[in-house]
């Protein structure tokens, strides 16, 4: 575990930069998150894929799957790259506070 | 550097007997690279406590790929710091792995300066293997990698690097030119093969021939394997020269035929090639006096894998004889009906092959628009298989059986 500071953000990361306690997550968290993947600014399309995925793991507790993640923000493949460049597992569902994914999305 | 090398009596056991060893070209990697030395410690600590000291899954990354670099770190960070992330990078490799020494050279100069200097030429899916990095040389090393012309292969649940036989470039049994549909398909499955969408990884082999020499058919989800639909070229002259030279056509070539379509009087062989299997025994053992019909393309086979979850499958046919003409617009069409179904209805970590099992090779061929004809089947004259509709009721019922 590592300690990952960004302004007055503070949290436990793992050793991807995953969050270690999912449940600390908030709206500073992921802008700060977001600033480690690549992100430039979250826009609301970056709220719209990360609140997606947030609400999925709360009911499920894990992340879906990539198609699904397309089919449900009408999001192609492609616009999630352009909005997380480091991909949907690597970038969205780091920003979003999810644990890091087991080989789901 | 190279009396730093910790002890390792165990691993130096494999360095003895006639055969290359692993433990030998680390300790050589190892005189320049304190990853490599680690790694030498590490591994003789896993052989002592017999544990394996790599944590699963990690996830890194470059910047707009989702795929090509496999993440890992050790447990013990603190006593083996060089290999604290010991990331490997896949590296796309050129068609028929055809390279000049000037890029391998700087490849490895690459490597040498942001990785452990160790590589895997090649891994089991074509890529070159860059083993051992660090989190932070990634982007440098893909920015480095990319000005010299190379690109990430593939990894996860994706498109896997296309990897094929050197076919016609050097193989005069080449029924097709494997090396320009690798070169296409990869191309072409660019998204595909650098942003994992798929349930789980899809594999392309092709070969040339029936030799099938990258051993697509028990390894790839499509294996294209070249092929002939008109007759053997025979050339009764050689054949008579390898008689000559002491060859027992009977023993060794006709007794092996599968298609049992092949007589020899003494004087002329004659093939009956509406039997013929295609399985270029007996072409292989003359070479010279046998080549394969001009006819030529490839038979597209699918859904075979080696055992990781469930257990080994080889490929069935899906389409006898295709003529691999380039843009390739028919099997690309193909290609795409299939990941539409298996991406909707595929579970996640199901290879297509076992897709194909769950569902049925009779459903399947129906949602993807291929018509379902004798050489689908492995043993057309041996099995009594039908696909006409009215028994397709008793069919799944035998297949659910099957499944046990
Ligand atoms: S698979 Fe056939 S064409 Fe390809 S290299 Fe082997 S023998 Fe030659
Ligand atoms: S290719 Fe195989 S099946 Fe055909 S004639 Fe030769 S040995 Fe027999």
């Amino acid at each position: 575990m590592a300690t990952f500071e960004h302004g007055s953000v503070k949290i436990e990361v793992d050793e991807d930069g995953f969050m270690a306690e999912p449940e600390n997550w908030n709206q500073d968290v992921a802008l700060a998150l977001a600033s480690t993947e690549g992100v430039g600014a979250m826009t609301e399309s970056h709220w719209k894929v990360a609140n997606y995925l947030r609400d999925y793991y709360k009911q499920f507790g894990i992340a879906p799957m990539i198609r699904k993640l397309c089919k449900e923000t009408g999001f192609s493949l492609k616009e999630i790259y352009d909005l997380y460049p480091s991909g949907p597992a690597k970038g969205a569902c780091k920003v979003a506070g999810l644990p890091k994914p087991t080989g789901c999305v | 550097m190279a009396d730093k090398l910790p002890p390792t009596p165990k691993l130096d056991e494999l360095e003895k007997g006639p055969w290359p060893s692993f433990v030998s070209e680390i300790k050589m990697a190892a005189k320049s690279s304190l990853a490599s030395q680690d790694l030498l410690g590490l591994l003789e600590r896993s052989y002592n406590e017999k544990i394996g000291h790599w944590k699963h899954g990690g996830i890194v990354g470059v910047l707009g790929y989702g795929g090509g670099v496999i993440g890992r770190y050790c447990d013990l960070p603190a006593e083996f710091p060089n290999v604290s992330h010991f990331h490997t990078v896949r590296v796309n490799q050129p068609a028929g792995w055809y390279y000049k020494t000037d890029a391998l050279r700087k490849i490895c100069d690459i490597w040498e300066k942001r990785g452990s200097g160790l590589t895997n030429m090649h891994g089991s899916t074509g890529d070159i293997i860059l083993l051992g990095t660090r989190t932070d040389e990634l982007e440098p090393i893909f920015a480095e990698l990319t000005a010299i012309g190379f690109d990430l292969g593939g990894s996860g649940s994706d498109v896997r690097t296309p990897s094929c036989c050197l076919g016609k470039s050097r193989c005069e049994w080449a029924c097709y030119d494997t090396m320009a549909l690798t070169h296409d398909l990869t191309q072409s499955f660019q998204d595909e093969l650098h942003r994992p969408a798929f349930p789980y990884k899809f594999k392309f082999k092709m070969s040339g021939c029936p030799n099938d020499c990258v051993a697509s058919v028990a390894r790839a989800d499509i294996s294209i394997i070249g092929t002939w639909r008109d007759n053997i070229r025979v050339n009764q002259d050689a054949v008579l020269e390898y008689t000559k030279n002491g060859l027992n056509i009977q023993k060794e070539v006709i007794a092996f035929c599968p298609g049992k379509c092949m007589e020899w009087d003494g004087k002329q062989l004659d093939i009956d090639n509406s039997t013929c299997r295609r399985c270029m025994h007996c072409i292989n053992v003359m070479p010279k006096a046998l080549r394969p019909g001009k006819d030529t393309g490839a038979t597209v086979l699918i859904g075979s894998k080696a055992p990781i979850i469930e257990g080994a499958l080889l490929s069935s046919v899906l389409i006898p004889f295709w003529k691999p003409v380039a843009p390739y617009t028919d099997l690309k069409d193909l290609m795409g009906r299939i990941w539409e179904i298996w991406c909707e209805e595929g579970k996640n970590r199901e290879r297509i092959g076992e897709f194909i099992q769950r569902m049925g090779m009779g459903n399947f061929l129906e949602t993807i628009g291929v018509e379902p004809i004798p050489e689908m089947v492995a043993h057309p004259r041996e099995n009594p298989y039908v696909f006409y509709e009215e028994y397709l009721v008793e069919d799944d019922e035998e297949e659910g059986q099957d499944k046990n």
